[in-house]
């Protein structure tokens, strides 16, 4: 199987892995799981140089950090159908003495988690002190993250979006998922943000925007861009356009599986659209 | 008496730090001058991350830092360093695990003429709540430099409280300082006295008063609130049998609670607190507010009898 065929059915498993955990517990974010399923596959599978022996340090390696944590299904997914922890673990999600808690925890040593996240504005800094300790380390290695576009609107993003580029961070590509709503509803109707390109850019980034922000190729063609820009003076943000919810039809359009989990009719008709590639948990 | 400020034993302690640690790295929000960090700063410029008027990003900052194996040290006042930050702090510090030493400076009322919005409180009382947080308030000069050292070498998230005034550097140079250790500064049989930061000076003062007058007070310098040193503090009052504590911050999550705590657990025992009574401060000269306050050798006696008187 070539490349981009192969990475489509692995995001199909993500998406299978999704809607039956949060389905399983009632509780969970589907919605911006499943928009952010083929960007999560990308980098995991293809764009980020890791190792699946976790070791907090990340030395010599790329690093990705969660700054949306409530998207958690997604990631945990991806790691562990990267090998960083056994997928039957997924079964584990929010229950009772789990490592995978309702947002990213490093508490009980979940291998591939290096921060704590969910409540929201907090990654990018966090991604920026590990950039500087990359270069102190003469460590060649990218960090990535992945922030909400409703999580803009906390303010600590801006104290930190201004260092990068006062302090020429340039070993960081970080991502928005630009689905353009939030809990409440529609970005517009919550907050109007204004235009984000714009904005990154009076503060000295370098923006790369993706309209297709679901479709695997344009995925790794914009990060794979978007590494060449690295080293260069510049802190990294693509705007990411996804669809909350891809991949199962009724979920998509609305903001209303922000945190919402589905029936078990729902989930039957979730899972009928997305058919077994890698074998369930 | 020499007297000198903690800040500068702060100062002091991370330029050696920088030295003798490589991978100790430094942040601080605009305030490196009060801080005493431009030592550090000049001879480690690649060490040295000036945030700007930023203290949530520098916390995050400083998390970061630590994947990678750096061992941060955030510098800006008291209040900046946590009320301002204490979410950032609570969840990529705390509940990360991460090896941050959260250096604060110009804590309590003795920060003086900048007034209330300025004098933190309130900050030993988050900081101890937070799950594995180990906060340290030193006495003077000496020992403040000690503990800067000596949180290095502990791995785990520390918060390092201390002042803006100068005031008696009595405590020996180059001590060894140990984490949860109590020190006996005097021996007495009639009353407990458990001080921290400057009002550990008070309470000797206190002491030779209170001998003059006939009673024998013991003094304890609980230089680590968190972890506390419980061995310690119950040998003491299992003799004394009352106890007077004593320090520049609100009564509610202070040392004094955090004693009471233990001894009506423990050993339930007559105890008074020195302490700001669920107030704010306000502008003035650092130990014309302590007086004002309440905050002096002089309550430390009055409480001393009192809790004699309650046995």
């Amino acid at each position: 199987m070539t490349k981009i065929p192969k990475l489509e059915n692995i995001t199909i498993q993500v998406r299978r892995d999704i809607v039956r955990m949060v389905h399983d517990n009632n509780s969970g974010h589907p919605g911006g799981s499943l928009g952010c399923a083929e960007f999560m596959v990308a980098l995991y599978f293809e764009v980020m140089n890791h190792d699946k022996n976790f070791k907090m340090d990340g030395i010599g390696e790329d690093i990705f950090y969660l700054s949306n944590g409530h998207i958690s299904p997604v990631w945990y997914s991806v790691l562990a159908r990267s090998g960083y922890f056994s997928v039957s673990e997924l079964a584990t999600f929010r229950k009772l003495n789990s490592r995978l808690q309702g947002h990213p925890a490093t508490e009980e040593g979940l291998e591939g988690i290096r921060m704590s996240s969910g409540s929201l504005g907090q990654g990018l800094s966090v991604a920026l002190g590990t950039c500087q300790a990359k270069k102190l380390n003469n460590d060649n290695s990218i960090v990535y993250t992945l922030h909400g576009d409703g999580e803009l609107q906390e303010g600590q993003n801006w104290e930190a979006i201004m260092y990068a580029a006062g302090n020429k961070v340039d070993n960081i590509i970080a991502t928005v998922d630009y689905n353009q709503k939030q809990i409440d509803g529609s970005l517009e109707d919550v907050l109007p943000m204004g235009d984000l390109k714009a904005k990154f850019e009076a503060f000295g980034w370098m923006v790369f925007e993706e309209e297709r922000g679901n479709d695997m190729e344009s995925i790794l063609n914009v990060l794979n861009a978007a590494k060449s820009e690295t080293k260069k003076g510049k802190p990294i943000v693509i705007l990411l356009y996804t669809e909350m919810g891809n991949g199962v039809d009724y979920m998509m359009g609305t903001h209303k599986w922000h945190g919402s989990a589905p029936n078990d009719e729902q989930l039957e008709i979730a899972l009928s659209q997305n058919e077994e590639t890698l074998g369930d948990y | 008496m020499e007297m000198k400020d903690t800040r500068s034993g702060f100062g002091a302690g991370l330029t050696e730090l920088g030295q003798t640690n490589e991978n100790v790295v430094a942040l601080c929000a605009d305030l490196t001058g009060s801080l005493k960090m431009g030592d550090f700063a000049t001879k480690h410029p690649d060490r040295f991350f000036q945030v700007g008027i930023a203290e949530a990003n520098m916390i995050g900052m400083a998390a970061g830092l630590t994947v990678g194996g750096k061992i941060p040290f955030t510098g800006t006042f008291a209040n900046f360093s946590t009320a301002r930050v204490y979410d950032q702090i609570r969840q990529t510090i705390s509940y990360s695990e991460k090896n941050v030493k959260i250096c604060a400076s110009h804590a309590g009322l003795t920060l003086g003429e900048d007034g209330a919005t300025h004098q933190t409180l309130e900050d030993i009382g988050m900081m101890k709540m937070l799950p594995g947080m180990v906060v340290i308030n030193p006495c003077d000069y000496n020992q403040t430099k000690a503990a800067t050292i000596a949180i290095a070498d502990y791995v785990g998230p520390v918060y390092l409280r201390f002042g803006r005034p100068k005031v008696p550097n009595f405590t020996p140079k180059n001590q060894d300082f140990k984490i949860g250790k109590a020190l006996h500064l005097e021996e007495g049989t009639d009353v407990s006295i458990f001080a921290t930061g400057h009002l550990v000076w008070q309470a000797l003062e206190a002491q030779i008063e209170l001998k003059k007058q006939g009673i024998s007070a013991e003094v304890i310098n609980i230089h680590t609130i968190k972890p506390l040193d419980n061995n310690a503090i119950l040998e003491s009052v299992k003799k004394t049998k009352c106890v007077v504590t004593a320090e520049e911050h609100q009564m509610n999550g202070g040392l004094g609670d955090s004693i009471a705590q233990l001894l009506s657990r423990e050993l339930p025992t007559p105890l008074e607190m020195v302490a700001m009574n669920d107030s704010f401060g306000e502008s003035g000269p650092p130990m014309k507010l302590m007086e004002k306050y309440g905050l002096t050798s002089k309550e430390i006696i009055q409480s001393a009898k009192k809790a004699i008187s309650r046995k």
